[in-house]
């Protein structure tokens, strides 16, 4: 990438480096992200999916590079990042409600020291609609099904409102329904001028539904459109050989061969 | 039944056992309910073991009891933070670790001390029937500086307790309120010191906010279903002890322990009324 180009990006990653104990999980990773674009992160088990989304949001000791929300360092400005980790990471025995669970995106908005107000509540009561959770509102969030309970940490970003969602896997597990409803409202995010970033091991969700796909393994090794990027030979640097493309009429499918490791 | 649970409380000693042990079942009860959920009893218990060399030493140097506690019960609050965070090894064991070695520094002081170690043992076990006006101004100041932290960083307990990674992921001091936290465990124990003593002092922390756990839904009724449980324990467990002659703390403990196990059982018996 040219030294002087102009970040005209909403998120932009310049020569990451992050990892525990000192030794790089991730490295040489690059790319921006223009507003209103909906990314898929690709890449094996172990890739660094997860240990990306984490040194963006500064959960991970970053070794190098730097993270910019609009052109301005992101530790500085975090509440704009909404994160949605994967789904078993809380205790779902903990006693609070859904719409407690929600409410807690406000937080950073409310301050510290105040209580949420009414326009707090509103804004919970319009996540909560929108992934057809109101019904649900008072339930312990550990009574919830999976698909359930991940649509409530999507209503809980959506209350936070912030300009970049990472969402961990928000698909992994949950029925079809969810995963309709769920893309449904990352669209709409989107078209709302949001940047949707989604971790995801579905290449042909990300083929139908994706504007950009960021395939990792350990390092970068591809990023743009899917249609330019799901080649035979970037899916072999990402995930070895064991993955083909095919074409089906107009349409491109990508086909796991399961007898290979 | 009334007149026979109240008619202790005519004596002078015994309301002031009684004022004190409200006070410190209620503030054990709030902060209990942060242990219980984070399954921070090892640590509850690790504080109330260290900070009796505090005691001790407070007691050679004939200083203040509370603070010789307080400063040793914090000082190893950090310990564990500081030596589980350098990796190798793992918090348990540095909790492990930290108290057993604490407590026996409090053992190997009192052991010098030639008389009058009859009142150390009362640090050990408790004596809520000698509690003296002057300690129940300091529970009471102490008390009201706990509940005051918890209620203005309520949401943010709330968040860190439940979701630690997305509170770090929005720019939450995640690492500070886990020590804010520890130092309100902290200050708990010592206030509780006098009532139940370091070796019982973990019951009061963690039993009655497990029974309220039992039957409530969320955060909030939690705490407060969690106070009354310490407080009718409190009540009971004194008049008990008074009729049957026996150690008060350990009669407000047991009681405790018998409406956590009268509770798991109703909840058995009648899952569908479990938790309104």
């Amino acid at each position: 990438m040219p030294e002087k180009m102009p970040w005209r990006y909403c998120l932009a990653v310049r020569d990451l480096a992050a990892g525990y104990d000192g030794r790089p999980a991730i490295e040489g990773i690059s790319f921006g992200i223009a507003p209103g674009q909906m990314v898929g992160v690709i890449g094996p088990n172990g890739a660094g999916k997860s240990t990306l989304f984490k040194a963006i949001l500064g959960l991970i000791p970053r070794h190098r590079g730097e993270i910019l929300l609009h052109d301005v360092d992101a530790m500085g400005q975090r509440a704009l990042m909404g994160y949605v980790p994967q789904l078993e990471q809380v205790d779902r025995a903990f006693p609070v409600t859904v719409r407690d669970v929600v409410m807690m995106g406000r937080y950073p908005r409310i301050g510290w020291l105040r209580r949420p107000g009414r326009a707090d509540a509103r804004a919970v009561d319009q996540a909560l609609e929108r992934v057809e959770l109101l019904p649900l509102a008072e339930r312990r969030i550990g009574e919830l099904s999976g698909g359930q309970a991940q649509r409530a940490f999507l209503a809980r970003v959506l209350a936070q409102d912030p300009h970049v969602l990472l969402l961990d896997e928000p698909v992994s597990g949950v029925d079809a329904t969810t995963q309709h409803a769920i893309f449904a409202v990352l669209e709409a995010l989107r078209d709302g001028g949001k940047t949707v970033v989604v971790a995801t091991h579905d290449l042909n969700c990300v083929i139908e539904r994706f504007d950009q796909v960021l395939c990792i393994n350990r390092r970068l090794i591809a990023y743009g459109p899917p249609g330019e990027v799901f080649r035979e030979e970037v899916l072999e640097q990402t995930y070895g050989n064991h993955l083909m493309v095919v074409r089906v009429g107009d349409r491109q499918v990508v086909v796991a061969d399961e007898h290979k490791p | 039944m009334i007149d026979f649970l109240l008619a202790p409380f005519q004596l002078g000693f015994m309301q002031r056992a009684l004022l004190g042990g409200l006070l410190v079942g209620a503030v054990c009860a709030l902060v209990g309910t942060y242990v219980v959920l984070r399954g921070l009893a090892f640590v509850g218990d690790a504080l109330a073991h260290a900070a009796f060399p505090g005691v001790v030493i407070a007691y050679l140097l004939k200083a203040n009891i509370y603070l010789g506690a307080l400063v040793f019960a914090l000082a190893t609050a950090i310990g564990i933070g500081l030596v589980s965070r350098r990796g190798r090894v793992s918090p348990d064991t540095a909790i492990g670790i930290l108290f057993a070695g604490a407590f026996a520094l409090g053992v190997l002081l009192m052991s010098t001390i030639q008389s009058y170690t009859v009142d150390l043992f009362s640090f050990l076990f408790g004596d809520i029937l000698a509690i003296s006006e002057t300690d129940l101004v300091v529970v009471g100041i102490l008390g009201a500086a706990v509940l005051a932290v918890i209620v203005l960083c309520y949401k943010e307990l709330l968040l860190t307790s439940f979701d630690p990674t997305v509170a770090e992921a929005m720019g939450y001091p995640v690492q500070a309120l886990n020590y804010l936290l520890l130092g309100l465990v902290a200050l708990t124990i010592v206030i509780a010191i006098q009532a139940v003593g370091i070796i019982l002092v973990v019951a009061l922390l963690v039993t009655p906010s497990a029974t309220a756990y039992l039957v409530t839904r969320r955060f909030l009724p939690m705490m407060i279903v969690g106070v009354l449980f310490s407080c009718a324990a409190v009540g009971m467990g004194l008049a008990l002890s008074y009729y049957l002659n026996v150690a008060s703390g350990a009669a407000i403990v047991l009681l405790s322990t018998c409406l956590f196990f009268l509770t798991l059982g109703v909840r058995h018996l009648f899952p569908a009324a479990a938790r309104s």
